[in-house]
């Protein structure tokens, strides 16, 4: 299963190794979706919000799993942070934008930001300045499903499905049958030119 | 979007038009949000130049300006150094030096926003000239029709009133039939501007867009209202100015009114459900009924609250352009 040279793999000669197959991903999401419940003691006042792209599939995995444990459909949100990021600046033309969807004014929620892969930390500044516009929550914690270290600001990961030391030439992509048409966990050695 | 201005929707390709509508959706959300301030303009200046009389205009920039976390300053003919015989140029030099990061132009001299367009290195976008562009309103009345009706590809807009000294009308123009609609310019043969028609049509087709939709020509003009009303799924009235009188373009408001005032009758001539607009400010019973100025088919003020996220939207877009290697 752990093939390196699947068809999935990047055929462009760059070093590429699997992290987690589609199984592996499954019981990390379960893992995490028992920890949120076991920390919460339940789902009361609980938001899952999931920041565009990948993280919004991630988050209703979650709320999936955690509604089954439970018997209770949880809230799912979906965040788009492109226009609060800090390197706006520094692109040369504005990247498209999305609407977010709350399913409820955020104040006294417990919400818990999802995303698919924690790096610089950027992305979660963006995103917590965000959340702000919706309310004010009574807590906000952070699920990734992997964390690669690196970071350039004072945000860590209230939940983590892998914790992956890299170095900063390599790329990690999360691929999820939503988006991508399969679930895998990749690290690349040397990055296409987008940033993570 | 890679361009410096907004100067009329004449030279926008399709797909930038598309990506200022999507934009403005997500600019909707923003501002149904309960805080609706985003910070993507942070720390840039925007400067509202208005030498003409205007409310929802301004008020509207102003207020995207704002949401999007931008500073901005308001300057107008009465009270600045207009008054003092100040020059365009002068004026464009002086805010080039106070740093402007965009400059928001409504002129009563066609062409006004081209010169300081010109001038600076600052994005310009044209908030209506004289008698000839206003391309934010005819994107938001774009994005209100694809609200409405879901795409624009193929719909028939029919837009009645004074269209020779309509900017609205000309841009409008411009947009629907860039984005494939077909157009039908109605109005008494004194206020119809003679050869538009083809200049748009030589346009589409020097974009290599189709300039024909379902067997008619992208833009028409017609004396005729029922002829332009007929299969129209968006009527438009525009505003007719009372000065207009003088000049001897009209013999009467009366007149006028009872020959092209839009009335629900009148509508009733156009597709079923047909969308009625206006860019307002409105004369009740003179070019629109107050019934249809307010019924279930009017979309005027969605117009009005579309025209924020529409102006957040082409702001937020410009800031980005002038970082591009095409710029």
């Amino acid at each position: 299963m752990d093939d390196p040279n699947d068809a999935t793999l990047p055929q462009d000669g760059r070093a590429a190794k699997r992290i987690l197959d589609a199984e592996g991903l499954r019981r990390a999401l379960t893992r995490i979706a028992h920890e949120i419940l076991e920390r919460h003691g339940g789902t009361d006042d609980l938001v899952l919000v999931g920041m565009r792209r990948r993280g919004v599939p991630i988050a209703r995995r979650l709320a999936d799993l955690i509604g089954r444990f439970e018997g209770t459909a949880v809230d799912v949100g979906e965040l788009d942070v492109t226009m609060y990021r800090d390197d706006l600046e520094m692109r040369g033309t504005r990247p498209s934008i999305q609407p977010s969807s709350l399913p409820r004014d955020l104040t006294d929620a417990r919400v818990v930001l999802v995303d698919d892969v924690l790096y610089t930390g950027r992305t979660v500044r963006a995103a917590l300045d965000a959340l702000m516009s919706f309310g004010r929550a009574s807590q906000v914690q952070l699920a990734v499903v992997v964390d690669r270290g690196h970071r350039e600001l004072p945000i860590r990961a209230d939940y983590v499905g892998k914790n992956l030391p890299t170095s900063r030439d390599e790329n990690v992509e999360v691929r999820l049958i939503e988006v991508d048409g399969t679930d895998e966990v990749i690290l690349i050695a040397r990055p296409p030119a987008r940033t993570a | 979007m890679r361009r410096k201005d907004v100067l009329d929707l004449d030279d926008f390709a399709p797909d930038e038009i598309r990506e200022v509508l999507e934009t403005t959706v997500a600019m909707k959300e923003v501002l149904a949000r309960p805080i609706k301030r985003v910070p993507p303009l942070r720390g840039k200046t925007i400067v509202n130049c208005f030498y003409e009389a205007s409310t929802r205009t301004r008020v509207s920039f102003e207020l995207a300006a704002k949401n999007l976390s931008a500073d901005v300053v308001n300057i107008s003919s009465t009270g600045s150094s207009v008054e003092k015989g100040e020059t365009l140029v002068d004026t464009t030099r002086t805010l080039q030096a106070l740093g402007a990061d965009m400059v928001v132009m409504r002129h009563g001299a066609s062409g006004a926003p081209y010169v300081v367009a010109r001038e600076l290195s600052a994005c310009v976008i044209n908030g209506g000239d004289g008698w000839h562009a206003h391309p934010t309103q005819a994107l938001l009345d774009l994005f209100t029709v694809q609200s409405r009706l879901g795409r624009l590809e193929g719909r028939r807009i029919a837009i009645v009133g004074d269209v020779l000294h309509s900017r609205v009308a000309r841009s409008a123009a411009w947009g629907f039939a860039t984005m494939g609609a077909s157009v039908v310019l109605c109005a008494p043969p004194t206020l119809l501007p003679a050869g538009f028609d083809r200049a748009v049509l030589t346009g589409l087709r020097a974009k290599g867009l189709p300039t024909v939709v379902a067997g008619t020509p992208s833009v028409e003009l017609t004396h005729h209202l029922d002829a332009a009303l007929h299969d129209a799924d968006v009527v438009m009235a525009l505003r007719v100015q009372r000065e207009r009188m003088d000049s001897g373009l009209l013999p009467s408001l009366r007149e006028y009114a009872r020959a092209y005032g839009l009335t629900r009758d009148r509508v009733a001539k156009a597709r079923f459900g047909a969308v009625v607009m206006h860019p307002g400010p409105m004369n009740e019973g003179v070019e629109i009924a107050p019934d249809v100025a307010y019924g279930g088919q009017s979309a005027v003020e969605e117009q009005v609250a579309n025209g924020v996220a529409v102006r957040m939207a082409v702001m937020y877009l410009l800031a980005g352009g002038r970082g591009g290697a095409a710029v």
